[in-house]
């Protein structure tokens, strides 16, 4: 018979996580930091004054071809073909005419797959889009990508129809008209 | 494929309802979805109260639940009990074996000095009538719960041989509201799914949670700024850095085992997704892969040496390993299938974790790494997110059932299975936090 006894110091804060006040909540406005590391504490809504943020969404070009702005594709292909063909060339001929105006590429996914595999998938879309823009006058400063994935769907749902709507790149026209601050290389 | 050979036809779902005010979902229901055939027959009696603590939380029936919950074991209910002993004195071993438990579990809360409550028990075996354990923990009152885990932690380990992991804790992501307007929460809750927290909250997306070493950061990517960036996050204060913003992706961050090094995907403005080990003091970054395929989902080997990860550099993706080197080549570690992604490997380094595609659905799958043998252990088809249980006995992962993300467990073994299911909405991408101090 064997008895053991252990006294085991309980961490008092285990499960207690920090106070609401202290907990991040991101709002829409953007921060500022761009590259490499920056501390934000706990402020992280403290750049909602900045107004003109370079990342807002404008309205864009409207009429014809230019007021579409979604480019479908097929299943675990980034190739851009059919109707988007003739949608990347209209926006392409506009962004070259204006040079002042940028874009940005948010590549998508449908849900299956693993997560950061298709945030893989999303920006091999977004960069397919982004190639056919440049091959047609846009230039390299006008245009950025994100990829989301699977993780921004247009459309709910879990069957073939959903995910054919899911999978696409979205051509997002930016309020702001300066070029990007140099981005730090990979 | 592996299949259960029990599954509970009965499911008990058991509706746990310690609420905090301030969470969004405020509790999620436990399914048990399989377990043995043979579970382990225990008696937990109430334990015994000298002072009150944590408003008289029912510490015997957070034990019964999480054992039970395990699949492993069988509770007496406690109209069955022949007594109720507090302590191990108490304890007539024929009484309780003839009501068929093997074990009992008898305990009592006590006044530990310094405003500290001590939670002791005795384990029983009713078979030889010989005490295995007897065990007190001290903590502040409000920590009860997490006294009651550790007694299963205890319970767990005396009769199975492996450490319980009950007083451990997960992350995931909660995701409410119709696309595209949608709400993002990163949670941590007990691994019971008690206590949940909310770390941060987005109207972009937030993911791929994980734990540092310690368990005292979370790192994930974050949207916020309409590109994606890698932040961490201490859980308890919620102070937080950004620690890669760079162009392109920023994604899939696995902290290194000794806790000081990032490993991460980063895209570069040609958008081509490469494996990076980011030192978190120096700012100091090393390139571990190069190749024009999608390489992602970096996973650390337990002894930091090497690092697993996806790539479709052979035409569809696969599980390879690099040593963590300047110039060392990777070399392919899964080939059952056509589909093998985001690997996750057991906490003794024998075993990993992946997404594999069966027929069409996409499900968890184990590959032993000494022989190559793989096995598929869940049988949805959206499941995705395997994330190891520090004792490696348990996989968690997402499931998708109907139109709701749920959060599903299953041994390694493939015998035993729960699932965790929120109220509304979706919770997904499970990341199972290190054992506590």
């Amino acid at each position: 018979m064997y008895r053991s006894i252990i006294v085991l110091v309980l961490a008092a804060s285990l499960g207690v996580a920090g106070c609401a006040s202290k907990r991040p909540k991101v709002t829409p406005s953007t921060t500022s930091n761009t590259a490499g590391a920056g501390a934000l504490g706990s402020g992280a809504n403290s750049a909602n004054a900045a107004s003109a943020n370079p990342e807002d969404e404008a309205a864009g070009p409207q009429g014809g071809l230019l007021a579409t702005r979604i480019v479908y594709f097929e299943f675990d292909n980034s190739e851009v073909r059919g109707a988007g063909v003739e949608l990347v060339a209209a926006h392409a001929r506009f962004l070259a005419a204006h040079p002042g105006t940028r874009v940005r590429l948010e590549g998508h996914t449908d849900e299956r797959g693993s997560r950061e595999y298709n945030i893989g998938l999303g920006e091999r879309r977004a960069q397919a889009v982004r190639r056919a823009l440049m091959l047609q006058g846009a230039i390299d400063g006008q245009i950025s990508t994100v990829s989301y994935g699977e993780e921004r769907p247009a459309a709910a749902g879990h069957d073939e129809e959903a995910w054919a709507k899911n999978r696409r790149v979205e051509i997002v026209y930016l309020a702001g008209g300066m070029p990007q601050p140099a981005a730090a290389q990979k | 494929m592996l299949h259960t050979p029990n599954r509970i036809a009965a499911w008990a779902v058991l509706a746990l309802s310690l609420g905090v005010a301030r969470v969004a979902h405020a509790t999620l229901d436990i399914e048990i979805t399989s377990g043995v055939r043979d579970p382990v027959p225990i008696a937990i009696v109430p334990f015994a109260r000298s002072v009150p603590a944590d408003g008289g939380l029912d510490i015997a029936q957070v034990i019964e639940h999480d054992l039970q919950g395990s699949g492993r074991f069988r509770a007496l209910p406690r109209g069955q009990m022949p007594a109720t002993p507090a302590n191990a004195d108490g304890v007539t071993a024929g009484v309780w074996k003839a009501v068929g438990s093997d074990y009992v579990v008898v305990g009592r809360v006590v006044d530990a000095g310094g405003g500290q409550i001590g939670v002791e028990f005795d384990l029983i075996n009713t078979l030889s009538g010989t005490r295995l354990t007897t065990q007190r923990f001290v903590g502040e009152p409000g920590a009860l719960r997490n006294a009651a885990h550790r007694v299963s932690d205890v319970v767990y380990q005396k009769i199975l041989g492996v450490r319980g992991a009950f007083a451990t804790r997960i992350a995931y992501v909660a995701v409410d509201g119709t696309p595209p307007a949608q709400r993002y929460q990163l949670m941590v809750a007990d691994a019971d799914g008690e206590n949940q927290h909310l770390i941060l909250e987005s109207r972009y997306p937030l993911m791929s949670p994980a734990w540092s070493p310690d368990g005292q950061w979370l790192a994930y990517v974050s949207f916020e700024t309409r590109h994606s960036a890698v932040y961490v996050q201490r859980v308890r204060s919620g102070e937080r850095r950004q620690v890669s913003a760079r162009a392109g992706v920023n994604g899939a961050p696995a902290w290194s085992p000794d806790g000081k090094r990032l490993a991460l995907t980063l895209g570069g403005s040609a958008g081509n997704p490469d494996i990076y080990v980011l030192d978190l003091a120096t700012q100091g970054l090393t390139r571990l892969t190069e190749d024009p395929a999608i390489d992602t989902e970096p996973e650390w080997a337990p002894d930091g040496a090497s690092v697993y990860f996806t790539s479709d550099r052979a035409g569809s993706p696969q599980i390879y390993r690099v040593p963590v080197q300047p110039g060392a080549h990777p070399r392919r570690i899964s080939f059952t299938g056509t589909y093998n992604a985001r690997p996750r490997v057991s906490p003794d380094g024998s075993q990993l974790a992946m997404v594999t595609l069966e027929n069409g659905s996409y499900r968890i799958a184990i590959q032993d790494l000494a022989n190559g043998a793989t096995r598929v252990l869940s049988h949805g088809r959206l499941d995705e997110s395997p994330s190891f249980a520090p004792n490696g006995a348990t996989l968690i992962y997402s499931e998708r059932e109907g139109n709701r993300g749920t959060l599903s467990t299953v041994s390694t073994d493939g015998l035993t299975g729960l699932r965790l299911k929120p109220p509304q909405g979706e919770i997904r991408e499970p990341a199972w936090g290190p054992f506590g101090p």
